[in-house]
């Protein structure tokens, strides 16, 4: 508190100091926008943070965010002489209570600039209200449901606000690949989908249910299961009843290895076949023997020579690196999402920033508007283009089928369809 | 005696509203589980809705989960049998038997010894976890609850909650957050085997057959042992029972240990059946639990079995059953909904629970 206190004082002698410099007339003019702006001193560095999932059961899919990120500002280097502070990782268990209490910790900070985060949707959608409000920019990296940004025609999600911009895909598009891969590919009709009530497993149902539909295919039922769920048969009886040739479960590993080892003991569903996405595309789940044989749909991180136009990266050598790093492949998809929201979030402030002698100004509407006018940026997902409501992922999505549980680079390898067709 | 003396008075003069609206939910409850279950026959006859074998197979796997709830209750009527006080902890209690038993497990799943001498593997499994939930419930008592005895009732009860999160957390820390799969369940036990006619999974079977001789042989230790009588005898009354000569401490020690032990053979039989284990899983099986106590009767030990059976039907056919037939769609995710509705409703219809017997003395009304 004291420290705060003190930065406050300096901050404003800072502005004293800016004041005089400016009537002196030797100095840069910088006025400040409605939003406010951020003074980064002589010799301070730049202040960003990550908001991320770093504890509880899916601590797995912030992982990758926390290797890739400090990557991508390691690459990326000072920012006009100022070095770039990521400080300590916020944790938002990947929920509601831990996204709030993460941004309230975040938006305290008067010097933060902007954050990198969420992994998960549901964290996401009640860290930005107050996010929003600092007037800070963050950008997500895997945040995948629609109600983030918009239904892709133009009408705003339920949990959009201003600042909010992701490197992922919108799941609505996931919905529309996995759906057609289902009714063209497998020609399968009747489909069974199951959520567990996370915003992202939710709408990724939806999306396919409403994919789906158009498509002329049926939706059996859909239904839900909850995080801690072990005792899954009557919901499978159910399901069972409904007779689906297709079981579409979105959803975490908690309950997913539950799920999976109990569909074969319930009568209708001995030869059912079994589809999941991202979220359980990983190793716990993927060791499972009876998640031999499944689809599953997610981004695609085939990512190869495409380079990050700041840094010169390939995604070669971004997951080699990785690899190195950690001793093991990435435990989720958004690797490369991460790297790449890191480099956009920096080249912003780095084109933003007015320097002022040592000092710099960092205008925090002057960043939003710079972010949302991302368009063709080279990254190692792809080309990246900002729309109106922050959706900027390079999107495209792979199906693959788990052939080998002892061999999960090969069944990653074995892409049976990509999204959008070529 | 004033409360009766007012309730008396309040049936001679006026209309008593909470009554009235206790009569009212018995009603609505009839009508919706009769007009429920019609409505699911009706759709059986019609050919709708789960066959007669998905039926079956829902009625048997409802009735071993109910089993499981039933072993784990044991601890917990027992503990407030003898000290008057709910211990929250004791779902991490049947936590930590799966976790250690898990590693146990895995260790002989990859030596091949779980495939090779099955009966003996699951043997060893099932004492590691015994083992395990004994020493962590004896541990508790001794560390954080003997100190509590003599201190108001709330505050035994809040410091379970706090063991409970420190279990929990202790256990994340061990072997972290993410879920693990506890290896199939060896030899015959993951067939299919028949028995008078029903085809049951090897599993079902023995989680059943466990739990029923588990009950059998604890009824004849609190019945019929020494140590059983004393553990009655302490919890009719700790003081007159030190009097007579009995240790109150070791008896109340014991106590928790056989607690202990039944968490510790749910713990295996509940790895085999869902087969997903990880820190959390003890804190919603705990409550079930602590629910089919109180369906049961807390303190009774055959109501707590009951108890267990009864909840893992409601919250596993009952869904489907009653409120499919009354034609709302995907019931399943209500399925906690109506495990606590259930106990709801049996304490409006029958507030002492299905065994409740009077409360041993007036301190633990």
């Amino acid at each position: 508190m004291k420290n705060r206190k003190s930065m406050r004082f300096i901050a404003a002698l800072g502005v004293l100091a800016i004041v005089v410099a400016a009537c002196g007339g030797g100095g840069t003019d910088f006025v400040e926008g409605p939003l406010g702006s951020v003074t980064v001193e002589a010799g301070d560095p730049i202040e960003i943070r990550s908001l991320n999932v770093i504890s509880g059961p899916n601590a797995f899919l912030g992982q990758p965010n926390e290797v890739t990120v400090p990557f991508a500002v390691e690459d990326f280097g000072p920012i006009h002489g100022h070095e770039v502070n990521l400080g300590t990782t916020v944790d938002d268990s990947c929920n509601a209570d831990g996204g709030q209490a993460g941004a309230q910790t975040l938006v305290a900070d008067e010097q933060l600039v902007g954050i990198i985060g969420t992994a998960c949707s549901g964290a996401a959608a009640a860290a930005m209200p107050l996010v929003s409000n600092a007037g800070l920019t963050m950008i997500s990296p895997a945040n995948t449901s629609p109600s983030m940004t918009s239904d892709l025609e133009g009408n705003v999600g339920d949990n959009y606000y201003e600042g909010y911009f992701r490197t992922a895909h919108n799941d609505l598009f996931q919905g529309q690949a996995a759906a057609n891969f289902v009714f063209n590919n497998l020609s399968l009709t009747k489909v069974a989908l199951i959520h567990d009530g996370d915003p992202y497993t939710n709408g990724l149902t939806t999306a396919f249910e409403n994919a789906f539909v158009e498509l002329g295919g049926e939706i059996t039922i859909h239904t839900a299961t909850a995080p801690g769920a072990t005792d899954l048969v009557p919901l499978l009886t159910e399901v069972a009843a409904t007779a689906p040739e297709l079981i579409f479960m979105p959803i975490f590993p908690d309950p997913a290895i539950a799920l999976i080892q109990q569909i074969r003991t319930v009568a209708g569903l001995e030869e059912t076949v079994v589809m999941g996405a991202d979220g359980i595309s990983v190793e716990n789940f993927m060791n499972e023997p009876n998640s031999e044989g499944m689809y599953f749909s997610g981004p695609d991180t085939q990512f190869g020579t495409n380079t990050n136009q700041e840094t010169g990266v390939t995604g070669t050598q971004l997951l080699e690196r990785y690899v190195a790093e950690v001793g093991s492949a990435p435990s989720a998809d958004f690797w490369g999402h991460a790297y790449d929201a890191t480099t956009i979030l920096l080249a912003a402030i780095k084109a933003v920033a007015v320097v002022d002698g040592d000092v710099l100004h960092i205008d925090r509407l002057a960043l939003r508007e710079e972010v949302a006018a991302t368009s063709g940026f080279n990254g190692v997902i792809g080309s990246i283009t900002c729309d109106d409501f922050g959706d900027c992922g390079a999107a495209k999505i792979s199906i693959f089928q788990h052939i080998d549980i002892a061999d999960h680079v090969a069944s990653k390898a074995n892409i049976l369809y990509t999204y959008p067709e070529e | 005696m004033t409360a009766t003396a007012n309730n008396v008075r309040g049936r001679r003069f006026r209309f008593n509203w909470v009554d009235g609206f206790l009569w009212f939910i018995r009603i609505a409850a009839v009508i919706a589980i009769v007009v429920g279950v019609t409505g699911s026959i009706q759709n059986f006859m019609a050919g709708e809705g789960p066959t007669l074998v998905a039926w079956r197979d829902l009625i048997i796997s409802s009735i071993s989960t109910g089993f499981l709830y039933g072993l784990i209750a044991l601890g917990y009527s027992m503990v407030y049998g003898i000290l008057g006080f709910i211990n929250f902890a004791h779902g991490e209690v049947f936590m930590s038997g799966t976790m250690i038993g898990f590693v146990a497990a895995t260790i002989m799943f990859e030596n091949g010894f779980w495939s090779a001498y099955p009966w003996a593997a699951l043997s060893i499994v099932l004492l590691t976890a015994m083992a395990t939930s004994i020493s962590i419930a004896v541990l508790a008592e001794r560390i954080a609850y003997r100190r509590l005895r003599g201190a108001p009732r709330l505050i035994p009860l809040i410091t379970s909650i706090g063991v409970s999160f420190f279990l929990q957390y202790a256990f994340a820390g061990l072997f972290g957050v993410a879920p693990a799969s506890f290896p199939e369940a060896p030899g015959n036990l993951g067939r299919t085997v028949n028995i008078l006619g029903l085809p049951l999974r090897g599993v079902q079977v023995v989680v059943i057959g466990v739990a029923i001789a588990t009950m059998i042989s604890l009824w004849y230790y609190v019945t019929r042992t020494k140590a059983g009588r004393a553990i009655r005898a302490v919890a009719e009354d700790k003081e007159i029972a030190g009097l007579m000569g009995i240790n109150v401490d070791r008896t109340i020690v014991t106590t928790f240990a056989v607690g202990g032990a039944m968490a510790g053979v749910a713990a295996l039989m509940w790895a085999l059946l869902y087969r997903s284990v990880a820190f959390y899983i003890g804190f919603l099986p705990g409550i079930k639990a602590f629910t089919a106590a109180v369906l049961g009767g807390i303190g009774n030990l055959p109501g707590a079995m009951l108890g267990g059976v009864t909840l893992g039907l409601f919250e596993g056919v009952g869904p489907l059953l009653v409120l499919g037939g009354l034609g709302i769609p995907a019931v399943s995710q209500l399925r906690d909904a109506v495990a606590f509705a259930a106990l709801i409703l049996v304490l409006v219809f029958r507030p002492t629970g299905l065994l409740g017997e009077r409360l041993g003395s007036e301190n633990r009304a």
